[in-house]
């Protein structure tokens, strides 16, 4: 379960539209399952089919969370044509299994979001309670 | 010379859930060598078998990638902060 306020999805779903025909990149930080900050970061494949996360705004949003007392839990990504579920890529590349995998498809005329854990491969779709504040 | 090292989240089990350790030496490389020896089960995490820097990973020193510096004859100072980082990729591919 991945608990997340509205703001952030908003946020999220913003920066895929934004980067939109290229895959939109971020990390989430907070406390193992609750989520308490979003960092948009480089896309440095500046790709429509991957994505990855410049290792220098990485370093940046760890910080930051680290100074909020926080951790980065997790990395969001958008699937441009494509629906909001781990690709094959994205299972072989997980960096962390504590980590929590989040999706926004754009395929459809409204951008769709979905949570995962992927560990050791196997990938498992989690629910994600919106808070409204 | 002991210089401070950030780990990700991901290393952390492999170094008694440490965020933060210290490591001594006067390279990149030889505070790597000092943290493998210390927390044996970093080693293939952090190191490819042929020594170099494993690809799945960077390691900054301060805001600068090891990798656009000496890589791990980057030399180390008083003070410094090595930080490293999972490479986070993947794709709708």
């Amino acid at each position: 379960m991945l608990t997340i306020s509205q703001i952030y999805l908003d946020k999220m779903m913003a920066h895929a539209i934004r980067e939109y025909p290229l895959e939109a990149c971020g990390l989430i930080s907070g406390e193992q399952d609750i989520v308490s900050g979003f960092y948009p970061t480089r896309n440095d494949a500046a790709s429509a089919r991957i994505y990855t996360v410049n290792p220098l705004d990485y370093l940046k949003a760890d910080r930051d969370a680290e100074a909020k007392g926080a951790a980065i839990i997790g990395v969001m990504h958008s699937h441009t044509h494509s629906d909001a579920y781990p690709s094959s890529t994205d299972v072989a590349q997980a960096p962390d299994p504590s980590w929590h995998y989040i999706l926004v498809s754009l395929k459809h005329k409204d951008p769709i979001l979905r949570s995962f854990s992927i560990v050791d491969g196997k990938i498992v779709e989690e629910s994600v309670v919106r808070l409204n504040y | 010379m002991a210089i401070e090292v950030r780990l990700p989240t991901v290393l952390r089990a492999a170094a008694s859930g440490q965020a933060n350790v210290f490591a001594e030496g006067e390279t990149i490389g030889e505070i790597l060598k000092s943290l493998m020896d210390s927390y044996p089960g970093l080693g293939s995490q952090v190191l490819s078998p042929d020594g170099s820097l494993h690809r799945f990973v960077n390691v900054y020193l301060n805001d600068d990638d090891v990798r656009y510096l000496d890589k791990l004859d980057t030399k180390v100072a008083e003070g410094d902060v090595v930080s490293i980082l999972p490479a986070v990729a993947g794709g709708s591919l």
